[in-house]
């Protein structure tokens, strides 16, 4: 265990993570707000959901890793991560197929940035998770199902 | 205790002489055991594997299933085979004591002539005599062997801490250890185990940062070479088990963790790298295909007895999957021969441990004997006489848990009752008395909460379909490796290759359909959230009361579902 890391995060108390990485200057306010896309994140389709991004049909691509739990520990908080190896990736749209709104989360990846990003979904039952990706101008995903189960009577 | 062959045999004179050979098949029997646990040593790097124990200390019956379904690509692969398809795949003969052992064909009979299985005493001759003809021999422990029983309940596992100190385990890893609570974990591997057993689980991450919570593998040294024993916990723990019990602990299933782990002890010397998992056969199955660089894993959970290995070709070579049963029934031994840094050749034995076979180790009967004094008349107060043979395992109701979900519908006035698919739970043969031991050989969990909940149609059927997916789903990562949910009052049809959603259908209730809209009174035990805690008395009073005003149990026939698409299905006698 990190306890450095621990500490440092302690020390940051209310302000949370974001808020330290911009107290930090990591991260401007207005970079989140740039990247706020409204249409996209209220669409109630996936058809939608794409349009509003710009990505019509996009082609299957296994360039794209999704790292996601089969089964989710906790629905509310699901922990879902993207690498995109296609060159020049310089946008990530994280869209859960059977949520009310689809699109969880979007990326913008600056150039010369490796598209690694993680973040935590929630989901109130099982679904697709899809990688959108923007590579070169073109527009790609990949999907895993995730399940939501219940929970009890294993073992 | 270390015993040769001469006096070996000298015991088993003397048992005989007992009286215990009265039974012409046991004579039979005797001779077979002299021939099946003197296994020649093989290569230069033994395991030795224990799984799935449940906190068992003394000799029980198991009976294995006579349902354990497979579909998909499943279908009629170990361990989805049972009775004579298990025996013919494997090469048993019908009738022989090793056919009794593996299956559940003539059970109560045989369970007669070859009496009990299991317990520690009898297991510990057994590592004994292994370990004598095999130096250097590790003892793996695939975890499930804290939980089980009354004494493991109330001691907080620290019967079992102790016995598996004594029994000379050397690494772990976890399954329902967990339900004991993250701290108490700790405290055991920090404290007990401290420079004896490791405990090793490398999908086992913190919830915030995923650092790692267990070591992800040991290096050990057998006869000068370097052997990996990588861990892996049940994936599903806070899922199947409440989470509230390690809420900063995360597991999953983790394949390229896993590939790392194997790389990193490869890179680290190692020449030989078995997996300790509690992942369930067809997890393991599907991990060996996609993993490279392991030779073996050593699997438990769905406590599939399989005689032999499964080998499994992946990108990078072979690996076998081995399963080693459940309830202190089995010890399986691998022999490797390791040439010039790799793993050139195996022999496998998934030896039964029949007690009657295999002489008490006596300090370890001392233990016991010890370790229970201070439970001995609670456990043996008599609640009832059984006339029919109780079991639970098989994928679907066991007359064990009819019994169960009899007695929640009875005494909570209940229209429906449920009890969870667990795998573990002893056996009863036509006649014996069950006393509260063996109660709690069905129901000792640190939840045990009884819960009566009005429930929609709907929502029952949901509850099933739910519950059928995580046994049924084609792709064994979405599975969690329970039986499916026993069920009291409700009749239905079941078909498991159909969709998610679509597996129930045609439930009935005393004749009459059951309405999606109407309520239901629905008993059950075993709550995993953590606002149903302490929610009505524990399940084995409320079954307590019941045997007690019963007396005697009559042959009870299991409320089977009406299997569709089944017929012929190697997994079904």
């Amino acid at each position: 265990m990190n306890n450095q890391r621990r500490d440092a995060l302690k020390a940051g108390g209310g302000l949370g993570v974001f808020g330290l990485l911009a107290a930090a200057g990591l991260i401007k306010p207005e970079m989140a707000l740039a990247a706020w896309n409204k249409s996209a994140f209220d669409a109630k389709s996936m058809d939608a959901a794409l349009a509003a991004i710009g990505a019509g049909k996009p082609a299957d691509s296994a360039d794209i890793q999704i790292t996601a739990p089969d089964i989710a520990e906790n629905g509310a908080v699901v922990p879902v991560g993207v690498v995109s190896n296609l060159p020049k990736t310089e946008y990530v749209a994280i869209m859960i197929e059977k949520n009310p709104s689809m699109l969880a989360a979007s990326f913008e990846i600056p150039e010369g940035t490796m598209a690694d990003v993680q973040t935590r979904v929630k989901m109130g039952q099982t679904s697709d998770v899809f990688a959108v990706v923007k590579a070169d101008g073109k527009f790609y995903v990949a999907k895993k199902e995730v399940k939501v189960t219940l929970g009890g009577c294993g073992g | 205790m270390s015993m040769n062959r001469r006096e070996f045999l000298q015991v088993l004179a003397v048992a005989a002489a007992g009286g215990m050979s009265l039974h012409s098949d046991f004579a039979r029997a005797a001779q077979a055991a002299e021939k099946l646990y003197d296994l020649p040593p093989f290569g230069n790097v033994s395991l030795l594997h224990m799984t799935d124990c449940h906190a068992q200390l003394l000799p029980i019956y198991f009976r294995e299933p006579n349902v354990n379904l497979g579909v998909g690509s499943m279908l009629g692969n170990a361990p989805h085979l049972v009775g004579e398809r298990l025996l013919k795949h494997f090469g048993i003969p019908a009738g022989s004591l090793e056919a009794h052992a593996y299956s559940y064909l003539n059970f109560s009979e045989a369970a007669k002539t070859y009496g009990k299985v299991g317990g520690f005493a009898h297991l510990a001759t057994l590592v004994k005599k292994m370990k004598a003809s095999r130096p250097g021999a590790l003892l793996l422990d695939g975890g499930d062997t804290w939980q089980g029983s009354g004494t493991a309940l109330w001691t907080n596992a620290q019967d079992m801490v102790d016995a598996c100190k004594l029994l000379g385990v050397d690494v772990m890893t976890l399954h329902w250890e967990s339900t004991y609570g993250a701290e108490r974990v700790k405290e055991i591997e920090e404290k007990d185990f401290a420079g004896q057993i490791d405990i090793v689980a490398q999908n086992v991450k913190t919830t915030d940062f995923e650092d790692p919570v267990f070591k992800p593998y040991v290096i050990k040294n057998i006869n000068g070479v370097p052997v990996a024993i990588v861990g892996q916990a049940f994936p599903y723990t806070p899922i199947a088990n409440p989470r509230w019990q390690t809420p900063d602990w995360s597991f999953g299933i983790r394949d390229e963790d896993m590939q790392q782990a194997v790389d990193a002890a490869r890179a680290e010397g190692a020449q030989v790298v078995v997996v300790l998992s509690h992942n369930g056969m067809d997890v393991d199955l599907k991990m060996a295909s996609r993993v490279t660089g392991i030779d073996a894993i050593m699997g438990g959970h769905t406590h599939d007895g399989m005689p032999a290995p499964t080998v499994v070709e992946n990108a990078g070579g072979k690996t076998l999957v081995t399963n080693a049963g459940s309830n202190g029934k089995f010890l399986g031994v691998i022999d490797f021969e390791v040439k010039s840094g790799k793993v050139t050749d195996f022999r496998y034995k998934l030896l039964p441990v029949f007690a009657n076979l295999l002489p008490a180790d006596a300090e370890m009967a001392a233990f016991i004997d010890k370790v229970r004094a201070p439970f001995i008349e609670k456990l043996s107060e008599k609640l009832a006489v059984s006339e029919g043979l109780l079991y639970r395992r098989g994928n679907f109701n066991g007359s064990w848990d009819q019994l169960i979900v009899d007695a929640l519908i009875a005494e909570m006035d209940a229209d429906i009752a449920f009890s969870p698919g667990f795998r573990w739970g002893t056996t009863i043969l036509p006649g014996d008395t069950i006393t509260m031991e063996h109660l709690l050989d069905q129901t000792a969990i640190t939840y045990p909460w009884t819960t009566l909940t009005e429930m929609s149609g709907e929502t029952i059927k949901t509850i099933l379909e739910d519950v059928a997916d995580n046994l049924f789903n084609p792709d064994p990562y979405y599975q969690q490796g329970g039986d499916m949910v026993r069920v009291g009052g409700l009749q239905y049809s079941f078909n498991p290759t159909a969709a998610m959603g679509r597996r129930v259908d045609n439930m009935m209730l005393n004749g009459k359909r059951v309405e999606a809209s109407k309520t239901y009174k629905v008993a059950g035990w075993a709550p995993v959230s953590e606002e149903a805690r302490d929610a009505g008395p524990a399940v084995w009073d409320v079954v307590a009361g019941y045997l007690r005003s019963q007396k005697v149990v009559r042959q009870i026939t299991p409320n089977m579902p009406r299997l569709v698409g089944m017929d012929g299905n190697p997994g079904m006698a």
